[in-house]
């Protein structure tokens, strides 16, 4: 039989209300042995609480979900109970008394997806809902929980069970009534779709960013004034400033809220021809980090006397911020403003002293974020995987659509199209995509 | 084989029923070695073909040479008696090419008596079959109308449309058991008795026509392939005269009749419940379904040489006689028809094939198979290539031999036994090439590399056909060999008039082949020795150039679905004590009892979590 679990719903510490919840066969029997009769389903019932010995545990609300309309599919129960770690801690000591083991990290949403109450997309999107930190990324996990990835992946998929009965039809039944032209009539729905899910699969890119977070370099000359920057944006001494050029070896990454999005603030080595062999290191970090954010800030010093050369990373629509303007005396606020703006850059000038500076520069970063992250719906895909994906359907369409006479690998090719959109779902290939994402991440709750 | 006398002996296998699953079945049984007792109403109406005299087809025709490279005889008899040979998709790609025949039914039929009269180990019995030996769970046997018992360790049954067969002409309902024809109801309350799950379903069949009475010359001729391809793999031509079929359509008068009189029909009648095929709709079906087109097309298919019935293939109808003969002379070219035999639709019941295993064993009663329509399909390579693993694995277990099982990426029979015992039928079954997801590896052209061997091993296949297999994959191993050691530079190939791209790269022949521009004959002009290969070597090598890089893929895919086909299941699995399963999910898997975690995942409705669990507990038991 399955075995039944429970586990705390709520972090463990002091607070008004923990609830622990139980999922199982035995749900019943247990609830009953320490609470007495079972409420109606779903509705909360004060219940005084026992353990084995008798001993009164607490006063708690107790709701009751027979299975299959629980949240698991089986028959589950929850109790509310007073949050103090003494009365969880009891609680939990009875249900282990009462034969039940403590459930395995995820193994409630488990629960749920094998018995068909989410697809593997609506518990990824129960992760992330459960993970999300910014209005953002809740906004874009509960769609995904809400079924809207799996919506439109079902919607595709019948697109192309349709498409490939045309071409199904004309090569299996060649002598029937079937129109001449049916393979012909496929070619548009494809070309359609391809398009849907290219852009599709772009857009994921945005999601990959809501969850993961937008990331933004800081980059320059060694002592430009990167690390004050970041230390100022994020409000606290999360990088070491001192006088002393290449103070910042290692990429130090520190998150930021943007207008309700996750960004990521990345302090980087002075980029700089040396022979130190840990600084040449930090500065191929550096660049290798600024190469893959969606935007940089290039920090240059407006007290210095002259300006480095831009860094190769850079392009059109990044930052360029004239740090220490306070200091100014130099040529090199000018000059670097010249380069900026040659290479498709808006120039900031920037004092770490000013709060006005401080807040002109965020407000600058969040609408650089709003720019990128924020379209008028969240974004249909949300991961790499999706993302993999959906770019395999895509290119099999295209191979099927190039495919103008042998129609049996045109609808080789939509076949494997449709099989790589199910995997988004998970509706194929068992062993091979669920083992392997059962292993490498805890789905869910 | 000598006449003996049949009572009274221990047979090894006892096959019930001389139709297409039937005769597959006593001749693949013999071949194993098994000693075999086939037991028909009437040994005349052995191999005969009821219903449209043609063989082959999509799909079908790919069973066909499955059923030839597994030593079977439904392809050698159909190259004895085909009068038309044609291979459908010819324009197309090698993997959807269906070869397909008209038949001349006497031919057939003759060829087939012939075969069974000369296969060793074969004894063939005239008896109506009443009832079953049962002892201690298993079938032992077979009991005729008069009283004789046969017994044997296992028994195929292939009785076709037998279990409450019910004729609809117009009004008139006949009973399809007619006297001595059918077997009778003590075998169908044999059946019934063991609470099997049944479904009904429904097909028609068209008037039969007198040729005489046909204006052929006012017709379209749909001729014959110039060069007729033979069925089987041990055939390299065709002696048989080959003939054209007529090609004409129903009218807007004909719709107009059929449309006044729908009330005739079995189904718009009320008085027929089976589920007839979608693929091949009744003349009424066709009228109302399709109300917008004015025309279908039929094609008037001549059922021998020397016959002069006609078989108008299209119009299937379950309508009064009167009615019939009224809409059929507004057909062009049948003003003056006269019919011979009217059409009519038949209903009847059949097992549900959930109820089967893969090798087509009754799981509620141990050493009893089914092949044919009993099983819910339709069509005769559909029938023929059931009987040939039901003939197969009766003689296996009567030889204490394990099941034969054939996979869904080994050949279409896997795919149709899979399709059939995993998923049941909604109507009657028949196999189109969409079902095969290993399709393009799946051809009707290597059929014998996919599966003479396999047969060999499995103990269907005999010397001849060995010998002949062998030879010829000796010659394509060696072809193949050389193949991969012809190679061009790009400025070689240049040399040679062959448009390649200068890329340095040195491409072998079955690479340059694969350029649409290329043709094997452009090739033997500068290898002259690939010139001597024969015309099957060729040909193999130039499909496989073609299909290169899809192959790999499947066979990648393939590797894929063996691990799970791999994972095998008990039979006698408690799904009750399997963790994380839905009670839903429990029950289907208790109704079909995979054997292989791959068929578990088949399963309408089952869901991946399930088979997560599934394994995870497989892995636990096995650990």
């Amino acid at each position: 039989m399955t075995d039944t679990i429970f586990a705390p719903a709520t972090a463990a510490g002091r607070a008004a209300v923990a609830v622990v919840r139980i999922s199982g066969p035995n749900t019943r029997a247990v609830v009953e042995a320490m609470a007495g009769r079972l409420p109606e389903p779903r509705l909360a019932s004060l219940r005084a609480l026992r353990a084995g010995s008798g001993e009164l545990i607490d006063q708690a609300l107790l709701l009751w979900f027979p299975g299959p309309g629980s949240y698991t599919g089986e028959d589950a129960a929850e109790f509310h109970l007073h949050g103090g770690p003494a009365v969880v801690g009891a609680c939990l000591e009875a249900l282990i008394g009462q034969g039940i083991r403590l459930a395995e990290p995820g193994e409630f949403t488990r629960r749920a997806f094998e018995n068909g109450k989410l697809d593997l997309a609506q518990a990824e999107g129960v992760a992330d809902l459960i993970e999300a930190e910014t209005a953002a990324q809740r906004r874009q996990a509960i769609e995904q929980v809400g079924g809207r990835l799996s919506q439109v992946q079902a919607r595709w998929s019948d697109a192309l069970i349709q498409a490939l009965a045309m071409f199904e039809a004309a090569v299996d039944f060649p002598d029937e009534e079937v129109p001449e032209d049916v393979a012909a009539r496929a070619r548009p729905v494809l070309a359609a779709l391809i398009a849907e899910i290219e852009s599709a699969a772009a857009d994921a890119e945005r999601g990959e960013r809501v969850r993961s977070g937008f990331r933004i370099a800081l980059i320059g000359a060694p002592n430009a004034g990167k690390s004050t920057l970041l230390n100022t944006l994020v409000e606290r001494e999360a990088a070491i400033v001192t006088a002393t050029p290449g103070t910042t070896r290692d990429v130090i990454e520190v998150p930021l809220l943007l207008a309700g999005y996750k960004a990521l603030l990345a302090d980087t080595a002075g980029l700089r021809d040396t022979g130190d062999e840990i600084e040449a290191e930090g500065v191929r970090r550096a660049e290798a980090w600024a190469a893959e954010a969606d935007l940089r800030l290039w920090v240059v010093d407006g007290a210095a006397q002259d300006v480095s050369r831009p860094p190769e990373t850079l392009r059109a629509g990044d930052l360029c911020v004239l740090a220490k303007r306070d200091l100014r005396t130099g040529a090199a606020g000018a000059e670097g403003a010249r380069a900026a703006e040659r290479l498709g850059l808006s120039v900031i000038e920037f004092t770490a002293r000013s709060p006005n500076d401080v807040a002109w520069l965020r407000e600058t970063l969040a609408e650089k974020v709003v720019d990128a992250l924020a379209g008028a719906e969240p974004p249909t895909a949300t991961r790499l995987r999706h993302r993999s994906l959906l770019q395999e359907a895509a290119g099999r369409l295209r191979a099927a659509l190039s495919e103008q006479d042998a129609l049996e690998l045109a609808a080789e090719d939509v076949r494997l199209a449709a099989r790589a959109l199910d995997q988004i779902t998970g509706r194929v290939d068992p062993e091979a995509v669920l083992g392997r994402i059962f292993a490498t991440f805890c789905i869910g709750k | 084989m000598p006449p003996v006398n049949a009572r009274g002996k221990t047979w090894d296998v006892i096959v019930i029923g001389g139709g297409h699953a039937g005769c597959e079945a006593a001749a693949a049984s013999a071949r194993f070695g098994a000693r075999t007792l086939l037991l028909t109403h009437k040994l005349e109406t052995i191999g005969e073909m009821s219903c449209n005299p043609a063989i082959g087809g999509l799909g079908k025709g790919h069973l066909v040479r499955e059923i030839d490279a597994l030593d079977g005889i439904m392809g050698r008899m159909a190259d004895r008696s085909g009068i038309q040979f044609r291979m459908l998709n010819q324009s197309k790609g090698a993997a959807v090419r269906g070869p397909r025949a008209q038949i001349d039914r006497r031919l057939y039929r003759e060829a087939m008596q012939a075969e069974l009269a000369a296969t060793p180990s074969l004894w063939i019995v005239a008896a109506a079959v009443e009832d079953l030996i049962v002892e201690d769970g298993r079938v032992a046997g077979a009991v005729d109308a008069a009283g004789e018992h046969y017994r044997a360790a296992a028994v195929v049954l292939t009785t076709g449309t037998f279990l409450k067969g019910v004729i609809h002409q117009g009004e008139v309902r006949t009973p399809a058991g007619r006297v001595g024809e059918a077997p009778s109801i003590g075998l169908s309350d044999r059946l019934y008795a063991l609470g099997l799950q049944m479904g009904r379903l429904k097909t028609g069949t068209p008037a039969r026509l007198d040729g005489k009475t046909i204006a052929w010359d006012r017709l379209d001729m749909q001729a014959a392939d110039d060069t007729p391809t033979p069925f089987s793999f041990l055939n390299d031509r065709i002696d048989v005269p080959q003939i054209a079929c007529g090609v004409t359509a129903t009218t807007a008068e004909t719709h107009r009749i059929i449309a006044e009189r729908l009330s005739e029909s079995a189904v718009y009648g009320g008085r027929a419940t089976g589920i007839g095929p979608r693929y091949c709709p009744s003349i009424e079906d066709k009228v109302v379904r399709f109300a917008d087109k004015t025309s279908h097309q039929i094609f008037l298919e001549p059922e021998g040489l020397d016959d002069d019935t006609v078989y108008p293939n299209g119009i299937s109808t379950s309508v009064s006689a009167e009615t019939q003969s009224l809409f059929l002379r507004t057909i062009p070219g049948l003003e003056a028809v006269a019919v011979k035999r009217f059409g009519y639709a038949i209903e009847y019941d059949y097992v549900d094939p959930r109820e089967l295993t893969p090798a087509l064993e009754v799981k509620r009663l141990p050493g009893l198979y089914l092949a044919g329509q009993i099983n819910g399909t339709t069509g005769y390579e559909e029938a023929g290539a059931q009987g040939l693993v039901a003939g197969l694995n009766a003689a296996r277990a009567a030889g204490d031999s394990a099941p034969a099982y054939f996979g869904r990426d080994e050949a279409y029979i896997g795919v149709m036994i899979d399709d059939l015992v995993t998923r049941g039928v909604t109507e009657p079954y028949r196999m189109f090439t969409s079902r095969a997801e290993f399709r393009l590896s799946l051809r009707a052209d290597n059929a014998d590399q996919r599966l003479t061997a396999r047969g060999q091993a499995l103990g269907v296949v005999g010397g001849v056909r060995a010998a002949a297999y062998d030879a010829k994959a000796g010659e394509l191993a060696t072809a193949r060999a050389t193949a991969a050691n012809l190679r061009l530079t790009p400025q070689e190939a240049a040399r040679a008039g062959l448009p390649v791209k200068a890329d340095g790269v040195r491409r072998d022949l079955s690479q340059l082949l694969a350029y649409p521009t290329i043709g094997f004959d452009d090739l033997a002009k500068i290898w002259p020795q690939i010139g001597d290969w024969s015309a099957p070597v060729r040909e193999q090598i130039e499909i496989d150039a073609g299909y290169a890089g899809y192959l790999d893929r499947q066979a990648a895919d393939a590797a894929a679905f063996r691990r799970d086909e791999n994972l095998t299941l008990d039979p006698a699995l408690d799904y009750a004590a399997i963790g994380g399963l839905s009670n839903e999910v429990r029950q289907k898997l208790a109704a079909v009892r995979p054997v292989t975690l791959g068929q578990a995942a088949r399963i309408e409705g089952v869901t991946p979590g399930a088979l997560t669990a599934l394994l995870a507990h497989v892995r636990r038991r096995a650990a």
